[in-house]
């Protein structure tokens, strides 16, 4: 806390040691929620997950992000793939004071577990999850894996916001401390029943969603027609709709995406454009600027998501080049409540006199 | 981080058990698709991907009923009526006796009109008449990202999507905006228990409420 720190939004104007401050209205702590709320243009971005039981990894990998996003998600196995779990990496990444997106798949874990590590996730400071169905285990490298499915993204929604608003598990048992999280959800415009799609929003918004995701969007005319119909059912006002959007790496990668990946639309246009390309790696990423640009126009779209898989040091350079933070610059790192606790605690360890015996203890509180 | 050799140990020292698992992937290719690889290749390469269409191969039936959900929504509120009018008979020989023929009777007919997978909370009249329990993810509220351009399942690339056709059915239904409300978890100690019976039952114990309500 050196005085000459420029200061921040978002921060507690007491010092940035300690928490944000509750808004009213607000049903998080979180920055992403008043980043929204106030109106401004959301930036998101994926951290891709380390195979590996080293903080060092995940640090660096959030590192590229620093001051460019407003919050990092935290993906849960995506792909039916096996990485570094979502809440040990939110646990690293409230740690090191970023603002996570906790992302839960319902593909591996039953009501009684998610429900725990919600509230293990909140108590750590996680204060935007979002709720998915999860890919399909035969998508990934363990399909002899269990599919669990006990939940679905829509019930899950509903179980985490009756814990948040009714301060109750789904038994009806009372918690003593709700999660203060804020709501989100996933969307994918571009696959069939097309009509049913803003319709499946608008029950997403009644199971509690408050912001929602998009799949990739690389068909801008298609997002254009489904914001549309967003509007035209006031689904806009009701919930924060972030576009998804990501470099392609090359025309190949866009190849093999489209027909590997599940729910991923890639119109041949796209591909054409990168296989025309000198440089298929920069006309990715230009292409990437230009969907950006496109979508941040659509009335009704409240911010971008940023996946850039393996590509996560382009994030800085789409953000800047795009022009969507309008000269904001988002916070750099979260302070937690703990964070003083743990301070003391380890001021304590590494001044004091901790080499006290229980006898020690013992003696001295009987003086 | 130190630099730690992955050693496996038993309390009196080095195990040397030996360690099978597929090989790591080259580059450019991924772990999935190397698992797939190191598979054995024998002459049994069973059909499909998933349990849930294998338990019920053909769906010819199943998109029959989609496609004839309003006179099946008709039938079901006439058939439910039915129920509820020898609500007194169940009684009188008793909800368990009657219900081990009940779900005989049941399983079957709405195995063979629903692929019904007896989850004993039968959602039909809100899904467009397309049993939510053959998707291999058992969604309830609606269909994943993943559905193919095709309209076809992202875990079995032959099937059509349960909830593509959910929605198609309920379009031709009088209540079909039902698919809009939000369906709870399924309670899975309610499976292989009679849909139908419980819908009876419950709906003669509101019944009677309304009747005692209405009374005093």
């Amino acid at each position: 806390m050196t005085p000459d720190r420029l200061p921040q939004p978002d921060e507690n104007p007491h010092g940035p040691h300690l928490p944000l401050d509750p808004l009213p209205g607000h049903s998080s702590r979180g920055r992403l929620e008043r980043v929204l709320r106030r109106g401004e243009f959301a930036v998101t971005a994926e951290l891709n997950p380390p195979d590996s039981a080293d903080p060092e990894d995940v640090y660096e990998r959030a590192r590229v992000f620093d001051g460019w996003v407003d919050a990092i998600n935290a993906v849960d196995a995506s792909g039916a793939n096996c990485h570094m779990s979502s809440v040990g990496i939110c646990a690293l990444l409230t740690r090191m004071g970023y603002a996570p997106v906790y992302q839960i798949s319902c593909r591996d874990r039953n009501r009684i577990a998610i429900q725990g590590d919600v509230l293990g996730a909140a108590a750590m400071g996680v204060a935007n999850v979002l709720c998915l169905t999860g890919d399909g285990v035969q998508a990934g490298d363990q399909p002899g894996a269990k599919p669990v499915f006990d939940l679905d993204c829509m019930s899950l929604l509903e179980t985490i916001r009756i814990m948040r608003d009714n301060g109750k598990f789904l038994s009806g048992r009372k918690l003593s401390t709700p999660p203060q999280v804020f709501l989100g959800a996933a969307i994918n415009p571009f696959a069939p029943p097309y009509e049913f799609r803003p319709l499946r929003l608008a029950k997403k918004i009644a199971a509690g969603a408050q912001f929602v995701q998009s799949q990739y969007c690389f068909d801008v005319p298609m997002f254009r027609e489904y914001m549309k119909r967003v509007r035209d059912l006031g689904l806009d006002k009701e919930c924060f709709i972030l576009c998804g959007v990501g470099p392609l790496a090359s025309a190949k990668t866009a190849k093999w995406i489209r027909s590997n990946v599940p729910g991923i639309h890639i119109p041949d246009a796209v591909i054409a454009r990168l296989e025309g390309a000198a440089d298929q790696k920069k006309e990715g990423k230009q292409l990437c600027i230009d969907i950006i640009n496109e979508v941040k126009e659509i009335e009704g779209v409240a911010g971008i998501h940023v996946m850039a898989y393996r590509q996560e040091e382009y994030v800085a350079e789409i953000v800047h080049e795009s022009g969507v933070l309008k000269g904001r610059k988002p916070w750099q790192r979260e302070p937690r409540a703990d964070d003083a606790l743990v301070a003391e605690r380890l001021d304590h360890i590494l001044h004091d006199q901790a080499s006290e015996s229980p006898t020690e203890i013992v003696g001295r509180a009987a003086r | 981080m130190t630099d730690t050799q992955p050693v496996s140990t038993t309390a009196s020292g080095p195990s040397n058990v030996p360690q099978v698992l597929p090989p790591a992937a080259p580059a450019g290719v991924t772990q999935a698709t190397a698992v797939k690889q190191a598979a054995p290749n024998t002459a049994y390469k069973p059909a499909d991907v998933s349990p849930q269409r294998r338990v019920q191969r053909h769906y010819t039936v199943r998109l029959w009923s989609v496609r004839h959900s309003r006179g099946l929504e008709w039938f079901y509120a006439r058939f439910a009526d039915l129920f509820l009018m020898l609500h007194p008979l169940w009684k009188a020989i008793g909800y368990s006796r009657v219900e081990g023929p009940v779900k005989f009777v049941e399983k079957r007919v709405k195995g063979f009109m629903f692929d019904c997978r007896m989850c004993g909370q039968c959602v039909l009249s809100s899904t467009g008449m397309s049993c939510p329990m053959n998707c291999p993810k058992q969604l309830r509220n609606g269909p994943c990202g993943g559905v193919r351009a095709n309209g076809h399942c992202e875990v079995e690339p032959d099937m059509p999507c349960v909830w593509v056709k959910a929605w198609e059915g309920s379009r031709n239904m009088v209540h079909g905006d039902a698919i809009l409300t939000v369906q709870k978890p399924v309670d899975q100690s309610l499976r292989e228990t009679s849909a139908w019976l419980r819908v009876t039952a419950l709906g003669a114990a509101e019944r009677e409420k309304a009747k005692s309500g209405a009374g005093a």
